[in-house]
Parts: C-alpha cells; sequence; structure tokens
C-alpha cells in the first residue's frame, strides 16, 4: 500500500524565547552570547533559599499572544513544578504551567494549496526555559551553562489539525510572523529563540482514530522540520505496512544522516509530577490589563496583508513580501502618504530599496533608514513629473540612503535636473537633425530602426539630462511621423 | 544574675544606657558557649569574629546615639537553614557541607540592618525533618535541662542555644511545629507567624506552603521585639504578605478580661502525658480568673491532619530537595560512572536516612497514578482544616491547647518508632496547614522539672493579641524567669 | 497497603536515590506503614472540596521588567564541586 494511502497527522508545540530584558523570575539579563553563567544569580542558579517572583512583561506577553491568535485569556491560571532531573535544570524542576494555562482555545490561518485553512490552538502558556550543556569531548565531561535558564518562554500547542510537512511549516511561518510583529519573540531559529516539537502520527485514509504519535524534539529550521516530518511520515507507513507497530517514544532529528533516531532508553521513566508551584500564587489577572494589552495590539500579519491588496490595489506577491516586516510594512504606508502610485512605490520597495538594504549588510534596516517617507515621496514625484530620469532617480536614492540629505538638495548638486524646457530641447533636436540629414532621409525613407539614433545623439548633447518622453515627442513631431 | 541570664530588651536597655556594651555581651556569649556547648551541642558553628565585629560596629552606633533598633548589639543566633553570606549554611546535612553562601537570606539582612551581632548557626534536623534533633547528620543537640534528653526539633539547636543562654534569642522556623515544639520542651516562648508574614528569601526550603521563620526567646516582650525586625513583606519573596505589621509591644500589657479563648476538645487525647494534661488545664484555668472566658470549640478534622502533613509536606519536600544533586554546590560522590551514577550516590550519601524516607514517600505521593488519591485528595483535606479553623474563630479570639503530648524525651527513645516521632507533631502540625500564627508559652513543669508549653493559636495576622494572651499569663508566673539548670 | 521492591526501586529512581538493598527492604516496610496512617484519609468524603495549595494571602506578586546585577561567576561557581572555566562540568550526559 503506497504512502498516499496514509494520513498524516501532525501537531506542533512551539517554544518561543520572549523578548523581555529580564528573566522570568529573576533580574538577570536574557541578552545572547554572554561568558558560560556571566548572566547568573542565586535564583537562576537554583541555589538554596532562592523564590521566583514573576515578571510582569511575561504576562501581558502572553495576554498579548493569546489575544492575537483569538484565545481566551483566563482570569486564573496556575503556575506547576515539572520535576526531573537534568544538569541544565538546576531546581530539579521547571515552573511552568500545566492543567491551568493562561490561554486556550485560539486559532491560526495558514494558506494552502487548497486554500485558507484555520489550526485550532490548544494552549498557550508560560514557563522558564533551562540552561545549556555541551559535551566537551576533550575532558569527557559536559559543561553547563545557566545563561538561558530562567528566560522566559511562551509554549504554544496547536491541536493536531496538520495533515503535511508543508502545512506545518506553513504553520510555523505564519506563527512566527505573528509573534514577531507583537514584538513578543525574535524569530530566530538558529539561536534557539524559536523552537518547534512535532507530534506525528498516520492512519490509514477514511479512518477517524489517530494512529500512535511520536515526538520530534528540537528542530531548529523550517528545512528541518519538513525533512523530519517527512522521514517520520515514510517511516510511520513502512513500520505499519510491514506489520509492526510504532512505539510511542521521543526521536531526534540528525541533521548529518538526514534521519529521525530514538532519543531516550527505555528504562527511562517519564513521571513528571506535576503539583501546584507553592512559592508562587495563582496569578489572577484583572480586565483591565487584558483591555490595555487588546488596545495596544498591532495590526496582525494577514489582516495587514489583505488590506494592501484591498486598499493600495497591491497584487498578493507585492502585499506579501511589503507585510513580511512590521517596520517594513509601517514605512510603506508612511511612504504611500506621499506617493499615490502604489505599485510604482512597491517596485521601488522591491527593487532599489531592498538591493540598498541588502548591500549594507545588515548596518542599515528599515528602521534605521537616514531618509522620511516624505522625502522617497518628493524623489518619486519628481521621476514623475520628469524633472529626473528613472535611472538618476536611483542614484538619487542611493545618496540619500548614504547621507540622508534630501533629494531636492542632490538633485541640484549632482545637477541631474532633466530639462523638460520644450524650447530648448527643441532646439537641440533642430541642431542634431541638421547634422545628420543623411540619416533623416534614410529614416524618412523607412529605416525606421534609426529612430533611437536621433534619441542617442540628441541625449549625448544634453549630456543625458533631457526629458526622454519630451525627446521622443519631438522627434517624431519633426520626423515627421 | 549573670550577664547571659538578662533578656534580651534588659541587655538592650544596659546598652541603652551604656551600662554594658556589645562587645561585652557578645564574649560573654562567647564564654558561655566554651562552657556550655560541649555537652549541650547547639551550635554546628561559631562565628566568633563576625559576632564581634557586628557588636564592634553596634557600640559605635550607640555611642553616637544614634541605635540602629532598640535590640542594636544585642547577639543572637540562627538555626542553620538561614543562608548567611560568607558563613557555611549546611542545614545539618551533609549534602552542603562547606556551602558558603553567595547571598544572605531577607531576615538575615534585616537582623543585621537592625545591628544584632550572630553568634554562629545552630543545629537542627536535617533539613528541618524531625522533631528531636536526633535527624542532624552532625549529631544530636541535648536539652539544657535534662542532658540526657531531646531539645525537640527541627528547631532543637536553636532551643537550647537560648535555654542555655549562649545567645539571648534566636529564629527558627516552623514546618509542622518546629518553633512552637521545641520552645516548650526547653522553657522558652516561641513564635509561629501567620504565613507570609515573614519573608521565607534565602530560607532554605522544607514544604513551601508549610514553611515560616519566627522568633525564640525567654520571654514574651523578648519574642515580640524580635518580630517585631523581621515581620514585613518582601518583594522577593511572592507568598510574602503586603500586611503592615502592628508595633507588637504596644498592646502587650493588655491583658485578657473579656476575652474568648476556644478549648478545642480534639486537643485533649488519649496517650498524652497526663503532668502536661494537669498543666495545661491548671494554666486554662489561671486564664478564667484573670477575666477571659473559655468556649469549648470544636475542631473536627483534626484527627486527619497527621495524615494530610505526611502526605503534603514530604511531595513538596522531594522537589524542593531535588537541587542537591552535586552539580552546582554541595557533596558530588568523586568516584560515580556517568552522570546517573552521580547523582544516584550523591544523593544516597548526601541525604541521612529520614530525609531519603521522606523524599521517597513523597516522590510516590506525586507520582503518576496515586496523585489524586494521595496528594490532591490531601489537599482537600488541607481545605477542610483550615475551614474548621475559621469557624472556630468566628466564636473565639484565640485557642488554647498543649504544644506537645510529652515533655522532652530521652535521646534515642523514639529512634526506631517512626509514627510516635510523627506524632510529637500532633497539635501543631494542624496551625501550619491553616497558615495561621501559633506560639508556645512555658506554662509549668513536671515534677522532674521539664518545661511544660502551652499553645495559643490565632487568627491570621493577630499575633499581637496572641502575644498580649501569652504576656497575660506571663507575668502571673514566674516560669519564663527559671533558668536550666545546665 | 504494602510497597513492592520494585515500586520502591522505581521511585527512588524518580528520586535519584542509589538505595542499598538494605534500604530497599527496610522502606519498603516503612513506607508501607505510613500508607497505612494515611489511608484514613480515603475514608473522608471530600467531594466538593477545593484543594488548598497556597496558605498565603498575597497574590500575584510582579516585578517590573528591568535587569539587576548578575552575580560575578566566580562568586556563583564558588561552591561547584567541578568547574570548567565559568561552566559546571558534570559525567557525560547522553551515555
Amino acid at each position: 500500500m503506497p504512502l498516499s494511502d496514509f494520513q498524516p497527522v501532525i501537531g506542533l508545540e512551539v517554544h518561543a524565547q520572549q523578548l523581555t530584558k529580564s528573566k522570568i523570575f529573576c533580574g538577570c539579563s536574557t541578552e545572547f552570547g554572554a561568558e558560560p553563567n556571566r548572566n547568573t544569580c542565586p535564583v537562576c542558579l537554583g541555589m538554596p533559599g532562592v523564590l521566583p517572583v514573576l515578571n510582569q512583561r511575561v504576562v501581558e506577553f502572553a495576554i498579548r499572544t493569546g489575544l492575537a491568535l483569538g484565545c481566551t485569556i483566563k482570569k486564573t491560571s496556575v503556575w506547576s513544578r515539572k520535576n526531573y532531573f537534568y544538569p541544565d535544570l538546576p531546581k530539579g524542576y521547571q515552573i511552568t504551567q500545566y492543567d491551568q494555562p493562561i490561554c486556550e482555545w485560539g486559532s491560526l490561518t495558514i494558506d494552502t494549496p487548497e486554500g485558507e485553512k484555520t489550526i485550532r490552538i490548544r494552549r498557550i502558556h508560560m514557563e522558564e526555559d533551562a540552561g545549556k550543556s555541551v559535551h566537551d569531548a576533550s575532558v569527557g565531561e559536559s559543561l553547563v551553562d545557566l545563561n538561558r535558564a530562567g528566560v522566559p518562554l511562551l509554549e504554544i500547542v496547536s491541536e493536531p489539525d496538520l495533515r503535511s510537512a508543508d502545512e506545518a511549516v506553513e504553520y510555523l511561518k505564519a506563527l512566527r510572523d505573528v509573534l514577531v510583529y507583537l514584538g513578543v519573540n525574535d524569530g530566530n531559529m538558529e539561536e534557539g529563540s524559536f523552537r518547534c516539537d512535532a507530534n506525528v502520527s498516520v492512519m490509514r485514509k477514511g479512518e477517524t482514530k489517530y494512529g500512535q504519535r511520536v515526538e520530534l524534539k528540537n528542530i531548529n529550521s523550517f528545512r528541518f522540520i519538513k525533512q523530519a516530518i517527512e522521514y517520520e511520515i515514510a517511516r510511520h507507513v513502512e513500520v505499519i505496512e510491514s506489520g509492526g507497530k510504532i512505539d510511542q517514544e521521543t526521536r531526534l532529528w540528525d541533521t548529518q544522516r538526514g534521519e529521525t533516531r530514538s532519543m531516550r532508553s527505555k528504562e527511562e521513566a517519564h513521571d513528571y509530577r506535576y503539583f501546584p508551584e507553592p512559592d508562587l500564587p495563582p496569578l489572577h489577572i484583572p480586565d483591565a490589563l487584558i483591555d490595555q494589552v487588546a488596545q495596544g495590539l498591532p495590526e496582525l500579519p494577514r489582516p495587514k496583508l489583505q488590506r494592501f491588496m484591498s486598499q493600495y490595489g497591491l497584487p498578493a506577491y507585492d502585499a506579501k513580501l511589503l507585510c513580511a516586516e512590521r517596520p517594513l510594512a509601517e514605512f510603506f504606508e508612511a511612504c504611500a502618504q506621499h506617493s499615490k502610485d502604489y505599485k510604482k512605490l512597491s517596485n521601488w520597495f522591491q527593487g532599489e530599496l531592498a538591493r540598498l538594504l541588502n548591500e549594507s549588510g545588515g548596518t542599515v534596516g528599515i528602521s534605521t533608514l537616514k531618509f522620511t517617507p516624505a522625502q522617497l515621496g518628493e524623489l518619486l514625484t519628481a521621476v514623475e513629473k520628469g524633472t529626473i530620469s528613472n535611472n538618476a532617480a536611483k542614484d538619487v536614492l542611493g545618496e540619500m540612503f548614504r547621507t540622508g540629505k534630501a533629494p531636492d538638495a542632490i538633485i541640484a548638486e549632482k545637477g541631474l535636473a532633466q530639462v523638460s524646457d520644450t524650447g530648448a530641447v527643441e532646439a537641440v533636436v533642430d541642431e542634431v537633425l541638421a547634422k545628420n540629414a543623411g540619416e533623416v532621409e534614410k529614416y524618412r525613407a523607412g529605416k525606421k530602426q534609426i529612430f533611437g539614433f536621433f534619441v542617442g545623439q540628441v541625449m549625448k548633447a544634453m549630456k543625458g539630462k533631457g526629458n526622454p518622453t519630451l525627446v521622443n515627442e519631438l522627434l517624431k513631431k519633426k520626423l515627421g511621423d | 544574675m549573670a550577664l547571659t541570664d538578662l533578656s534580651m530588651l534588659e541587655l538592650a536597655a544596659k546598652l541603652a544606657a551604656g551600662a554594658l556594651s556589645s562587645v561585652e555581651a557578645t564574649r560573654a556569649c562567647l564564654a558561655r558557649a566554651a562552657q556550655v556547648d560541649g555537652k549541650v551541642k547547639a551550635f554546628l558553628r561559631l562565628d566568633e569574629k563576625g559576632a564581634l565585629a557586628a557588636a564592634e560596629a553596634s557600640d559605635a552606633r550607640r555611642k553616637a546615639g544614634n541605635p540602629a533598633s532598640p535590640l542594636d548589639g544585642v547577639p543572637i543566633g540562627l538555626k542553620d537553614i538561614f543562608l548567611t553570606e560568607g558563613v557555611e549554611t549546611t542545614c545539618a546535612s551533609r549534602i552542603l557541607q562547606g556551602f558558603i553562601p553567595p547571598y544572605d537570606a531577607t531576615v538575615v539582612s534585616l537582623l543585621k540592618q537592625a545591628g544584632l551581632p550572630i553568634m554562629g548557626k545552630l543545629n537542627m534536623d536535617e533539613f528541618a525533618m524531625g522533631s528531636s534533633t536526633e535527624s542532624s547528620a552532625y549529631g544530636p543537640t541535648h536539652n539544657p535541662w535534662a542532658l540526657d534528653r531531646t531539645p525537640g526539633g527541627s528547631s532543637g539547636g536553636s532551643a537550647a542555644a537560648v535555654a542555655a543562654r549562649e545567645v539571648f534569642g534566636a529564629l527558627g522556623t516552623d514546618t509542622g511545629g518546629s518553633i512552637r515544639q521545641p520552645a516548650a520542651l526547653t522553657n522558652l516562648v516561641g513564635l509561629k507567624p501567620t504565613y507570609g508574614r515573614v519573608s521565607r528569601y534565602g530560607v532554605i526550603a522544607f514544604a513551601s506552603s508549610l514553611d515560616q521563620v519566627g522568633p525564640m526567646a525567654r520571654t514574651v516582650a523578648d519574642t515580640a521585639a524580635l518580630l517585631q525586625l523581621i515581620a514585613r513583606h518582601d518583594p522577593l519573596d511572592s507568598t510574602s504578605a503586603p500586611v503592615e505589621a502592628p508595633d507588637y509591644r504596644e498592646d502587650l500589657e493588655g491583658g485578657v478580661r473579656g476575652l474568648k479563648l476556644g478549648v478545642p476538645r480534639e486537643y485533649f487525647i488519649d496517650g498524652m502525658d497526663p503532668e502536661v494534661e494537669a498543666t495545661v488545664r491548671e494554666a486554662l484555668r489561671d486564664y478564667e480568673r484573670m477575666g477571659a472566658t473559655l468556649v469549648e470549640v470544636s475542631l473536627p478534622h483534626t484527627k486527619y491532619a497527621l495524615a494530610t502533613y505526611y502526605l503534603l509536606a514530604p511531595a513538596e519536600a522531594s522537589s524542593n530537595l531535588a537541587r542537591y544533586d552535586g552539580v552546582r554546590y554541595g557533596l558530588r560522590a568523586k568516584d560515580a560512572k556517568g552522570l546517573r551514577e552521580m547523582y544516584g550516590q550523591t544523593r544516597e550519601r548526601g541525604f541521612g536516612a529520614e530525609v531519603k524516607r521522606r523524599i521517597m514517600l513523597g516522590t510516590y505521593a506525586l507520582s503518576a497514578g496515586y496523585y489524586d488519591a494521595y496528594y490532591l485528595r490531601a489537599q482537600k483535606v488541607r481545605t477542610l482544616i483550615r475551614q474548621d479553623f475559621s469557624r472556630a474563630f468566628e466564636q473565639v479570639d484565640a485557642i488554647l491547647s498543649p504544644t506537645s503530648p510529652v515533655p522532652a524525651f530521652k535521646l534515642g527513645e523514639k529512634a526506631d518508632d517512626l509514627l510516635a516521632m510523627y506524632l510529637m507533631d500532633v497539635f501543631t502540625l494542624p496551625c501550619n496547614l491553616a497558615g495561621i500564627p501559633g506560639l508556645s508559652l512555658p506554662c509549668g513543669f513536671t515534677k522532674s522539672n521539664l518545661p511544660i508549653g502551652l499553645q495559643i493559636l490565632g487568627k491570621p495576622f493577630d499575633e499581637a493579641r496572641m502575644l498580649r494572651i501569652a504576656r497575660a499569663f506571663e507575668r502571673e508566673h514566674d516560669f519564663t524567669r527559671r533558668l536550666a539548670p545546665v | 497497603m504494602k510497597l513492592t521492591i520494585e515500586q520502591v526501586r522505581h521511585v527512588a529512581n524518580l528520586a535519584r536515590l542509589s538505595l542499598t538493598p538494605e534500604e530497599e527492604q527496610r522502606y519498603a516496610t516503612q513506607l508501607s506503614a505510613v500508607l497505612d496512617a494515611v489511608a484514613q484519609l480515603q475514608e473522608l468524603d471530600v467531594s466538593g472540596v477545593e484543594p488548598t495549595s497556597h496558605a498565603t494571602l498575597a497574590s500575584s506578586l510582579l516585578r517590573e521588567d528591568v535587569t539587576r546585577p548578575s552575580l560575578p561567576p566566580e562568586k556563583g561557581l564558588a561552591n561547584a564541586p567541578v568547574k570548567m572555566g565559568t561552566s559546571f562540568a558534570v559525567p557525560k550526559i547522553i551515555e
């Protein structure tokens, strides 16, 4: 029986590090990349006697995310301890939320080849991250760095509504966009600030009962997620087809070998002994806080994209590119106040502006541009009016990008303004035609392809500053077309 | 009268008058410890240098007319459960041998700010699990009233040091009676405040929802004065109550006339020592004579408190003690092969028998398949026990009972009888389950001169009234003036 | 309720205690006795009773999202049984 006779069923658990300044239960910095254990204190080292005090921003971020994903925000949620031993878990338990999370029942809409699809989100909860341990082969020991221990996480758990690896990737991208839009997460998978575990199972098509699921852990890129899920689906089908049984287990994606492998040995008992965290009273959320967070909620990527298409008449492709990042979309809208040819504006965003940003190698971002939306508008108006050529405008934008000077000043300084005075252009056209009487004859005799030659001669004589539309117009008139 | 026989407030008055210096008082304590601690074994470690330095600083403040608090310069001791920056803190366990804390517990900071020289760290049951100090990894403490007997526990070192006048007062912690029971067995006043009244930050956790810090001293006024220094909200403890503390000494002499005092019928049980029962009943009659009304009350779920406690406390403890894993501090089994063995051997060797027993019990109570039947059910019974008290306090201002069903027992006597040992806490632990304050007050002696304690239970944050009730009795008797014979 | 040696071993494993065979026997007996004693709770009707997990009046103490100085690693690692540079060192994790 082929793969196509089986229906994959996938649910995702995302762990997103929150963009707070300090950790969830202490004042240590959440900064990435510090020397091992530089950002630790008695609390996040799990010293005897320490107690957690909750970071208010963590609660606000959770509410913000919950509202953005259409969840119910629970008036009371409860902290629990998840007990297990691991060297990167300093207290021997993780403070998390278990049976009473802060947000429940939301959803996220994604695009699939069959159209829009809504993926249900079962819960969102807050918890602390663990530290990091790396094996040092030279000494045969593992080294433990607790800088990350206590960094606030959001865990976002979907229902098993995803039906292919592609849908899973689509969901993750959409979720990441939302979190980044909200300013809750930086979306960085390589540094591990956006991580994903996948629950994968298969069932024969037409069945309603899900198969045995396997948990895939710690996959750190969209490509690997796709590969790991596809590998796992194929493995399940193969095992089932050969009469075998899928074990409930946790598997890791081995990037080197391109396969998943079992993570825990069989004797490992899974029993986290959750119980309510006695050091933290239940969290009560006043309506006022929810209202306050709701008011500060930005427009989300999907509605924004739809609005860009309707309000600015942009194609879906353009709208998607412009809405990919919130600052970019906001800058576009600011520019659109000053330049009404939105498609042309969009072209400039995708063309020259994208190129300049790219060439800066990340030293300049959309929020650190030296010029203002109004100035970009002026530049495009100048092109529209024929004050400068399209090519010259590219140079001007480059200069604006580097120096932040006003486009008018650059145009004047560099003498880039086009000659659009009919009399002046006509004089040159007459002169060129007079000088090239032979060519004029040929043209009039039907050798129309040499029209470009006359344009070239006029532009040359005008040092490139002739308004091309006007030059064309006058030449045609004089040549008798 | 020896200097060390003074109460904290008597000493403070002499310090304030310039009649004595804190350095003199501290040296007197050191001398007294040198004289008696070989027999009492209250101290796990003395901090002579630290105490004398603090005493000198205190004398300078007093001389400049600028004392930091009413008790500035009065030497005290700390149960070894409080983290003291730079001074080894072991919780009487092998697993923390050599552990030098990088920070002070909030209450330690408060005492230091108030100018009290800290004499050192006092013995206790390992991780506060016990009622006799016999589970200390460093050997038991002896009762200054009868050296072959226990001073009680778990704050037995604190009790013995104060009773033996090695320090003027001490801090203990109370999870199921660990301040009140040793206070009763050594003729001290010991107060477990309302849960959340005193910060737990920097106090090594046993059972986080039950643990509370409190003062132990020889008089009621001393107890009030010491409580005054530590009763405040702490932004480092999320369970610390945002409640302003009253002046605990303001109304101390107010008497009990017109107060209704509850006598719970469930607290006078079979198996109670007859001398204890008779003495406590005599104390109740004294209160009536002083103008209080005795009201019989019922706390019907009392008999379930012990079982509830012995599920909840070990469960929380099993989690709280997971951090002692040999990775970041404390003992590590050096010869272990691999991580798993390192964990297992470190904890096997680092913890004593009672601690391991409770970790096992607590782990079991939380484990898959048993949580609902044990842990969750115990939490529900805890609610019933709290409700018992709420109802009783609708009728009365405070509740009186014995603190301990027996006076100090002989060291080793109950070592093999687990359940008999657990029974020592039967009158004290309902108070922790309910989160209400409890106080033990000296109320007499057995024929063989062993102290007997009267327990006063109060409404949440009603410590001032409890102290007033205690003071009324103290004023009529000389029990708190009697000194241990050591 | 009688705990089996297997149950004792399972619990000891969860708690990371390498018990000796004598301890396993002893704890099987002692814990069974304690469990018998606490079985008394089963006789109570607790339906409709809310569990108490916190005895505090305090609720949701929150702190502002501001950083405070961390411990210098030399202080944070001062008690470490084994360290390498500013990392804690432990026996190889994955065996």
